[in-house]
C-alpha cells in the first residue's frame, strides 16, 4: 500500500511545511505514510520538547548524588547512601484525562510507573497533582471523581501507596483539568537499567499485552489545543489501563533484570513502539530492525501504521544478550505473559521497519529521536500583568470569624480526605506520615527493593532503613499573577513542606503545564516561570533530575493558569527527625519562625490569596516576595531546631494564610474514621498594633513557619532561633476545644469541632 | 513457628504480612507462589491482601481455583490455621471456608482509613492474647461490606463465630462506624471449628509504632501464643 503524501496530510499529523522538509531532507525521499507518522509522534512537544528544550537548559541538574542525569534515561536517579538509590519522575496525563476522566488517570498513573521500574526500580510510592474547574460545576465534578477513581483503580490494584498529592479547584481549568502523576522507585546502585540497544546481533524482544488500536497517536493529540471537536474525536487516542498486567509485567521486569540476561530495556509509553525502538537505539549508537508480523496483536488486519503508532498499555521492549533467550522465556511464562522475539539490534544505525518480511519504515534512529527542530518562540509580556501591578486591596472589610470557615470549607483549602481516602496510602509497610501532613514520609527497607539474582551474596543481607519525605506543589495563582516569582515560590513551597517533615531536598521533578506555546503571552508565562524555577531550585540545592512538559492546555474560553507543578524529594536522616503538622499536648508551646508580615509592605501578601479569591471573588494582585537566601536559612534553621530535639510540630503557612495554617494545627490530626483529634490554641496577636486584620490573619506573606514546642523548651528553641538569625516569635499555647486569636481589632474565637467539620466534609458535601 | 503466605499473582500484601511475621514478630514466614501444590512444613497460613488475579470477575473468585488452594483446604481439614485478609477473606468465602460473602462497599468507593475494632470474643487462636482495648487498624478495599443470610447469621451468633467488629472511638457498633456497610458491623469471623478466621483490616499495617500503631500485632502474637499452647498440650 503506498499512499503519496499531501499538504493536507502533514497538517492533519500537526507537522509544519518546514518540518516537513526537515523530514525529507533527513530521509534523502519522500517518506511513506508509516514514516510521516512515526515522524509526527517523535517530533511532537511531548516526545521531543521542541518548543522548550532551550529553557529546559536552565535548570540546574548537576549534584555529586545524581547518579543518571536529566533526559539520559526513562527517569534520573539520585544516591540516597549505603548502595542504595532512588528514582523519580512526574508525567501529565492532561488531554486524556479530559475526555476519558477515568481511564485517562489511570493509564498516567501506569506510565509513570513503567518509567520508574524501566531503570530497574521497584515503584514504591505514587504522588499526583491534580487541577480543575469549580465544583458547582457537574461537569467538573464528573471529571474529578473519575480522575479520582482512575487512579485509585490503578494505584491500588497495582499495590502502590498513593501517599501525597495536591488538588487545585480554579475556573482556569475548566474543560482542561491537570492530572500529574509522580512515581518514585528504589534500587541498589549496580541495579540501574539503560534504555539502550546495546550489543549488535542481539534479540529485541516485546512483553505484554498484545497492541491494539487504542490510544494511536496520543503523543501527538496531547501536542495541541482541546477543543470540543477534538474531545470526541479523540476519544480513541485514550488508552485503557490494566494495573494487574502492569503488576506482571514489573515483577518479571525486576525478575528478568535481576538474571543478568538484559542488555537494554525501556517501556512503550508515548508513541509506543515507535518511540522506544528509536530512542533505544539512539541512546546506544546502533539501529535496530524490527518485524511487526512478529508484535502480538489484538485486532485484526491492523496497518503498520496503526501498529507502530499504538498505545496499548503496559507494553515493554527488551534487548537481550544473545544466548540467554530461554531466561525471558522461563521468567514470563512464569508470569503467565505473552512475550515476542520482534527484532534484532543492528550496527546500521537505522530504525527499519518491516511488515512480513517487507520495509515499511527505514530512518536514521538518532536523527529521529534526537534531531527535532528546536524552536526559539517569541515572548511578549501578558497586557494583564499590568493591571496585576496596579492593583491594589484597599479595602479591609474582614470578619474575621465568617472568613476563615469561608476559607477552610474553600475547596482548593479543605481537607482533600473525599481523594485520598479512596487511594490505597498504606500498602507495602513504609507510610509513617500519610496524606494530610506537609508532606508525606516514606521508609525504605529491604523489601523496597528489587530482587537479586538468586546466587548473589547479598540476597539475605539487611538493607539499612532510611526514610525519605515528599511533596508536591504549586499554587498557580501566583504563577499567573507573577510568573518568575510564581515559579520560585512553588518551589519554596515544596523545600518548606520537606523542612518541616524534617527533610532536605536530595532532587527535584517538574511538570511544565501551559497553555499554546505560539501565544508569545504563553511563551512568556512559560520561560519566566522557568527561570524562577531554576533560580529556587538552585538555593535549594534540589537540581532537576527530570520532568515532563504539557503544553496546549487550553479551554474555549482560553489558556489554563500556567502551572509549573514541582515535585520534591527530600532525605531524612534518623527517625526522631520525623515531625509533623498537628499540635500534639495541650500547654504546648506555639511559635512563629519567620515575620508574620512583609516589613517593607504589610498588605503584600494579598496579592494572589486565597483570601482574595475565596471570600471577594478576586484573582489580582501582586502575589507576595520571596527571598530564596532567607527562605533557605528558615529551612537550614528549622531543621537544626528539630534535630537539636523539642520540635513536637512544624507546619508552614501557605494558602489561606496564618489563621489557616494555624487552624489545620488545630484540627488535621486524624486519628481514625469519624474521629479526629482536636485541639485548640490561644494566640495573642495584640503586639501587631499597625497591622490590617486581613493580611494579619489571611496574608500569604512567605517563609514562615508554626512550631509548637514543650514549654520546657520554648525559651531555649527560641534563644537558639535568635542565634541562627531567624525571626522568631512566640504566639500562644496549645489547649481548649477552641482556636483563640486576640488582636487589637477584637478577640476572635472558633469552637475546633466547627471548624473541623467545615473543612473535612467541604468537599464531600459538594460532592453528594 | 512456620508461617507460609500465599502469593498470587496479585498479591501486594504478601510481602508486609512477611516483614511482620519474620522482621517484626522474628518468626520464619516464607512466601509461596499460587502454583505450588504442597504447604511444606508450614504451622499456619496467610492470604493476605492484594487482587490475587486482578478480580475484574469478583475479588476471589479465580483465587480459589489456584494449585495451592487445594492444599490448604487440605490443611485446614486437618485443623491447620489459614488466616485471610482483607482478599484473602474474600477469597476464603469465595471458596466456601468461611460463611457469607464480601460485596461493594455501601459508599461503592474504596476506603482506605484506620478504624477502632471490637474484639468480641477471645476465645479463638486469633484473638486469644488482644488485650481487653479497641484495636485501631487501617482497612483499604472497595469490596469489603460484609454479607450472610439470617440463618447463617444468627449461626455465627450462636457459635461465637464473630470475632470483629467496627465500633466508634467509644466502642459502640453505630452506623457511622461501619466503612463499608457490612451487616451488624462485622469486621472479622471465624468457622465453626474455629482454626479458619478472616477480616477486612490489615492488621501488618498496625504492627509497628514507627506506621502510627501497632494494635494489629497482637492477632499474630494470639496465633503464636495459640501453637505455643497447642504444642505444650501436645508434649505433656
Amino acid at each position: 500500500m503506498t499512499r503519496s503524501i499531501t499538504p493536507e496530510m502533514v497538517k492533519q499529523h500537526g507537522l509544519t511545511p518546514d518540518e516537513y522538509e526537515r523530514i525529507k531532507s533527513v530521509l534523502g525521499r519522500e517518506p511513506n505514510y508509516t514514516e510521516l507518522g512515526i515522524f509526527s509522534v517523535m517530533w511532537s512537544e511531548h516526545c521531543s520538547y521542541k518548543n522548550t528544550r532551550p529553557l529546559l537548559k536552565g535548570f540546574p541538574t548537576k549534584s555529586p548524588r545524581i547518579l543518571v542525569g536529566a533526559g539520559e534515561e526513562n527517569a534520573g536517579i539520585i544516591d540516597i547512601g549505603d548502595g542504595l538509590a532512588i528514582a523519580f519522575k512526574i508525567e501529565s496525563h492532561n488531554h486524556p484525562s479530559a475526555v476519558e476522566p477515568f481511564q485517562g488517570a489511570a493509564t498516567g498513573v501506569g506510565g509513570i510507573i513503567r518509567d520508574i521500574f524501566t531503570m530497574g526500580a521497584r515503584p514504591i510510592c505514587a504522588l499526583n497533582s491534580l487541577r480543575f474547574g469549580e465544583l458547582s460545576s457537574p461537569e467538573v465534578r464528573r471529571l474529578f471523581s473519575g480522575v479520582v477513581s482512575g487512579i485509585a483503580h490503578y494505584g491500588n490494584c497495582f499495590g502502590i501507596p498513593t501517599i501525597a498529592g495536591e488538588v487545585y479547584f480554579d475556573k482556569s481549568y475548566e474543560g482542561n483539568p491537570l492530572v500529574n502523576a509522580f512515581c518514585l522507585g528504589v534500587l541498589r546502585h549496580e541495579q540501574i537499567a539503560r534504555g539502550a540497544a546495546k550489543g549488535i546481533g542481539n534479540p529485541v524482544f516485546y512483553v505484554g499485552p498484545a497492541t491494539g488500536r487504542d490510544g494511536l497517536a496520543g503523543a501527538a493529540f496531547a501536542s495541541q489545543d482541546l477543543t470540543e471537536e477534538s474531545a470526541e474525536q479523540q476519544r480513541g487516542a485514550v488508552q485503557v489501563g490494566d494495573p494487574f498486567m502492569e503488576k506482571l509485567v514489573m515483577e518479571a521486569c525486576l525478575e528478568l533484570l535481576a538474571t543478568g540476561a538484559v542488555a537494554g530495556i525501556q517501556d512503550m509509553g508515548a508513541a509506543g513502539l515507535t518511540c522506544s525502538t528509536c530512542e533505544t537505539a539512539a541512546r546506544a549508537g546502533t539501529g535496530i530492525e524490527i518485524d511487526l508480523a512478529d508484535v502480538p496483536q489484538r485486532a485484526p488486519n491492523m496497518t503498520p501504521y496503526e501498529i507502530m503508532l499504538s498505545e496499548s498499555q503496559e507494553r515493554m521492549l527488551i534487548i537481550v544478550k544473545a544466548g540467554r533467550e530461554a531466561e525471558v522465556q522461563r521468567i514470563f511464562d512464569k508470569w503467565d505473559l505473552p512475550w515476542s522475539k520482534v527484532g534484532v539490534v543492528t550496527d546500521t544505525g537505522r530504525m527499519v521497519v518491516k511488515n512480513h518480511g517487507q520495509v515499511v519504515a527505514d530512518i536514521p534512529a538518532k536523527k529521529l529521536a534526537d534531531e527535532a527542530p528546536i524552536y526559539q518562540r517569541d515572548s511578549r509580556e501578558p497586557a494583564y500583568l499590568a493591571g496585576v501591578r496596579a492593583f491594589r486591596w484597599e479595602s479591609d472589610t474582614t470578619d474575621a470569624v465568617s472568613n476563615l470557615k469561608t476559607l477552610l470549607s474553600w475547596p482548593t483549602i479543605a481537607s482533600k480526605n473525599w481523594v485520598y481516602r479512596q487511594y490505597d496510602h498504606m500498602v507495602r509497610d513504609g507510610s509513617v506520615v500519610g496524606p494530610g501532613s506537609d508532606a508525606a514520609v516514606l521508609r525504605i527497607k529491604g523489601d523496597s527493593l528489587p530482587p537479586m539474582p538468586a546466587d548473589s551474596a547479598s540476597r539475605n543481607g539487611k538493607v539499612a532503613e532510611k526514610f525519605i519525605a515528599l511533596s508536591v506543589d504549586c499554587n498557580a495563582s501566583y504563577v499567573y499573577l507573577d510568573p518568575y516569582v510564581g515559579g520560585k515560590i512553588a518551589v519554596a513551597e515544596a523545600a518548606r513542606n520537606l523542612a518541616c517533615s524534617g527533610a532536605t531536598p536530595l532532587g527535584t521533578t517538574d511538570n511544565l503545564n501551559f497553555g499554546n506555546p505560539h501565544n508569545p503571552e504563553i511563551f512568556y508565562q512559560l520561560k519566566e516561570s522557568v527561570r524562577g524555577l531554576a533560580e529556587a531550585c538552585r538555593a535549594f540545592n534540589a537540581p532537576v533530575t527530570g520532568g515532563n512538559v504539557s503544553l496546549y492546555n487550553q479551554n474555549p474560553n482560553g489558556p489554563i493558569d500556567p502551572t509549573p507543578t514541582v515535585a520534591m524529594v527530600g532525605a531524612i536522616e534518623k527517625a526522631e527527625h520525623i515531625t509533623t503538622q498537628w499540635f500534639k499536648d495541650e500547654g504546648d508551646v506555639i511559635i512563629l519562625l519567620g515575620d508574620l508580615l512583609d516589613k517593607e509592605d504589610p498588605l503584600l501578601g494579598l496579592g494572589g490569596s486565597a483570601y482574595l479569591q475565596a471570600v471577594h471573588g478576586i484573582k489580582n494582585g501582586t502575589p507576595p516576595r520571596i527571598d530564596l537566601e532567607r527562605e533557605h536559612e528558615l529551612h537550614q534553621g528549622l531543621r537544626s531546631l528539630i534535630y537539636a530535639g523539642g520540635i513536637k510540630s512544624a507546619h508552614d503557612c501557605s494558602d489561606g494564610g496564618f489563621a489557616v495554617a494555624l487552624a489545620e494545627c488545630c484540627i488535621s490530626h486524624q486519628l481514625a474514621r469519624e474521629t479526629p483529634r482536636l485541639l485548640g490554641a490561644d494566640i495573642d496577636l495584640s503586639a501587631f498594633l499597625e497591622a490590617r486584620l486581613d493580611a494579619l490573619l489571611f496574608g500569604e506573606a512567605q517563609s514562615r513557619i508554626i512550631i509548637s514546642v514543650r514549654p520546657l523548651d520554648a525559651v531555649k528553641v527560641i534563644e537558639r532561633a535568635k542565634i541562627i538569625g531567624i525571626p522568631v516569635t512566640r504566639l500562644g499555647t496549645v489547649g481548649g476545644t477552641a482556636l483563640r486569636i486576640k488582636t487589637i481589632k477584637g478577640e476572635f474565637s472558633w469552637p475546633t469541632s466547627e471548624l473541623h467539620d467545615f473543612w473535612w466534609n467541604a468537599i464531600a458535601k459538594l460532592m453528594s | 513457628m512456620n508461617f507460609a503466605v500465599l502469593q498470587f499473582p496479585g498479591s501486594n500484601c504478601d510481602q508486609d504480612c512477611v516483614h511482620v511475621l519474620a522482621d517484626v514478630l522474628g518468626h520464619s514466614a516464607r512466601l509461596l507462589w499460587h502454583k505450588e501444590t504442597s504447604l511444606g512444613n508450614a504451622d499456619a497460613v496467610i492470604i493476605p491482601g492484594g487482587f490475587s488475579y486482578g478480580d475484574y470477575l469478583r475479588t476471589g473468585a479465580i483465587a480459589r481455583f489456584s494449585p495451592i488452594m487445594h492444599a490448604v483446604q487440605t490443611f485446614a481439614a486437618n485443623g491447620g490455621l489459614v488466616l485471610g485478609v482483607c482478599n484473602g477473606f474474600q477469597i476464603l468465602c469465595e471458596a466456601g471456608m468461611l460463611p457469607g460473602a464480601l460485596i461493594r462497599n455501601r459508599s461503592l468507593q474504596f476506603r482506605c482509613e484506620n478504624i477502632f475494632l471490637k474484639t468480641e470474643t477471645r476465645n479463638s487462636p486469633y484473638t486469644n492474647a488482644i488485650p481487653e482495648k479497641l484495636m485501631r487498624i487501617p482497612i483499604a478495599h472497595g469490596e469489603g461490606c460484609y454479607f450472610a443470610q439470617p440463618d447463617t447469621l444468627s449461626r455465627l451468633k450462636a457459635n461465637d463465630q464473630i470475632l470483629w467488629r467496627y465500633v466508634s472511638a467509644q466502642g459502640e457498633t453505630t452506623e457511622l462506624a461501619n466503612p463499608n456497610g457490612s451487616v451488624d458491623n462485622i469486621a472479622g469471623i471465624c468457622n465453626e471449628r474455629r482454626n479458619i478466621a478472616g477480616l477486612m483490616p490489615h492488621p501488618e499495617r498496625a504492627s509497628e509504632a514507627i506506621l502510627g500503631c501497632a494494635d494489629g500485632k497482637s492477632i499474630f502474637e494470639s496465633i503464636i501464643a495459640w501453637q505455643q499452647q497447642q504444642a505444650v498440650a501436645k508434649a505433656a
